[in-house]
């Protein structure tokens, strides 16, 4: 994780995956738990906002620019799973 | 040698997002959840892509970390409208906490639409109130 002569220290970096990869655990106990769908839904949201800011950091530590299109990538997917679980669970109450 | 800017970036996006995923676990019914979930975790990874470009600080870099910057600072609230929406429709329940329910009897059971806050209003001057969720039948099995 050499990067730059100047850069973000490389234990801020491992420090801060520590602590998305805990925030994920976290966030996948709401997953598991529930109650309802729509904080299952709710909760992967968050997953794929982690990812992407796990994605961030790593391009930092790995100084590669290219993984910054990963996040967008990661937070168009995300939109667009989170619409369509809301619009079907909606349209299920309803037929 | 330390580049301080990006790394308080970093360390201030990663606190956010941490305690968002905190939060979820915490806080008592979806709604609350939607706060925390959309807007502390759109908020870190602003200040985490903030960190990318001063990290890089390179024009494609920057311009694409502000992309990604825009890109959910505009659908982040979309989707947890539309959550949001979907959970009171599909009839989830409130934290106890929740006195008054404005919503209560608002949707329409048969297209989904909200009746418009004019509807509501001349409703009211013909002699109702605004329906609450002690005096209407309307709040099914809400609780």
């Amino acid at each position: 994780m050499m990067g730059h002569i100047t850069g973000v220290p490389d234990t801020v970096i491992e420090l801060a995956l520590v602590a998305l990869a805990v925030s994920l655990v976290l966030a996948f106990v709401r997953l598991v738990r529930g109650p309802s769908l729509m904080d299952r839904v709710t909760s992967l949201e968050l997953i794929a906002s982690l990812v992407a800011a796990i994605v961030a950091v790593y391009a930092i530590g790995t100084d590669d620019p290219a993984l910054i299109d990963v996040a967008i990538a990661l937070a168009l997917v995300a939109f667009m799973g989170a619409v369509a679980f809301a619009r079907y669970a909606e349209l299920r109450e309803r037929p | 040698m330390t580049d301080w800017p990006a790394t308080i970036a970093v360390v201030l996006g990663v606190i956010l997002c941490v305690l968002s995923a905190v939060g979820l676990v915490r806080m008592p019914d979806v709604y609350i959840r939607l706060q925390v979930a959309s807007k502390a975790s759109s908020l870190g990874i602003a200040l985490l892509m903030l960190g990318v470009a001063l990290h890089f600080g390179e024009l494609s870099v920057t311009i694409r970390a502000l992309l990604v910057v825009v890109f959910i600072f505009l659908t982040a609230p979309v989707a947890a409208h539309v959550i949001g929406r979907a959970a009171y429709i599909t009839g989830t329940a409130l934290a106890s906490g929740t006195t008054p329910d404005e919503l209560a009897g608002a949707y329409d059971p048969e297209t989904g639409r909200l009746a418009g806050l004019g509807d509501r209003l001349a409703g009211e001057e013909a002699g109702g109130e605004l329906p609450t969720t002690d005096d209407t039948g309307e709040d099914t099995g809400r609780r």
